[in-house]
């Protein structure tokens, strides 16, 4: 299936995924960061359910100390 | 607009802080001077002398609280704006009552793990509210790595890259600009609402 995923076209096998699997397929290894997926937030706790399928739009912000 | 009507214009607006350290107390200290009506801040924590090297307080504020040290530095400077303090520890339980009147929170944590905690509530509690991030800002120079951007509404500040270290502290250069990018974001967001 295809997304747009942090604004770039990704090609990801299969019809479904989980954000925690796209994550992994993707190697965002960061510790920390926000997910949304066509403009709404999920939240960490629901990564392993939250499904991604053909055409969302994703977008996994990194996010780092300071401030 | 001149700086009186821009004033007028910002006269009822609410800005929320979230967080009183080198972001949060110099983007108030700029949202204050062109005159936000009311500012919400909140922070737990009190002035300690390694502050100084980029927070809006003085050498004789130290010990002191945060919020209530910003009240009294921003009552100095535009005694018309309204501030509102919590001196709390934000966490997912009280975030959206402290800032469920504001037109736009500015996040201004330290901490990776509190900017997540943060975004994550008030993007599912408060989702019609924008949110302006502020995000690597470590060390000195590197000028043009420092950037805008946006994703829906989460507005972000800073040049996601440069976190913090013992050998690459915060400093009030990179700091600063940061902070000002983030209230000149929140200035572009509350005079664009006002002008519909």
């Amino acid at each position: 299936m295809q997304i747009l995923l942090n604004n770039n076209q990704e090609e990801i096998p299969g019809d479904l995924i989980t954000v925690a699997e796209l994550l992994k397929f993707k190697n965002f290894t960061f510790k920390m960061l926000i997910t949304k997926i066509n403009g709404v937030l999920v939240q960490k706790s629901s990564y392993e359910i939250a499904t991604i399928r053909d055409g969302d739009i994703v977008n996994v912000l990194h996010l780092i100390s300071g401030g | 607009m001149n700086t009186f009507e821009i004033a007028g214009r910002l006269e009822n607006t609410i800005v929320g802080i979230a967080g009183c350290g080198g972001l949060g107390s110099n983007c108030a200290v700029a949202l204050a001077r062109v005159g936000v009506g009311t500012l919400i801040v909140a922070d737990f924590d009190i002035i300690s002398e390694s502050n100084l090297n980029r927070q809006y307080y003085f050498f004789d504020q130290i010990g002191f609280k945060k919020v209530f040290m910003l009240k009294e530095n921003i009552g100095r400077i535009n005694p018309r704006v309204k501030i509102i303090t919590h001196d709390v520890r934000l966490l997912p339980i009280n975030i959206p009552s402290v800032f469920a009147g504001c037109d736009v929170i500015v996040e201004a944590f330290d901490m990776a793990d509190q900017k997540e905690m943060l975004l994550e509530s008030v993007q599912t509690n408060l989702p019609g509210i924008p949110v302006v991030v502020g995000l690597g800002m470590a060390g000195w120079g590197m000028n043009n790595n420092i950037h805008y951007r946006k994703i829906d509404n989460i507005h972000i500040c800073g040049d996601e890259i440069s976190e913090i270290r013992p050998d690459l502290p915060p400093l009030a250069p990179r700091v600063g600009i940061v902070a000002n990018m983030q209230a000149n974001t929140v200035l572009e967001l509350l005079l664009s609402k006002e002008q519909k």
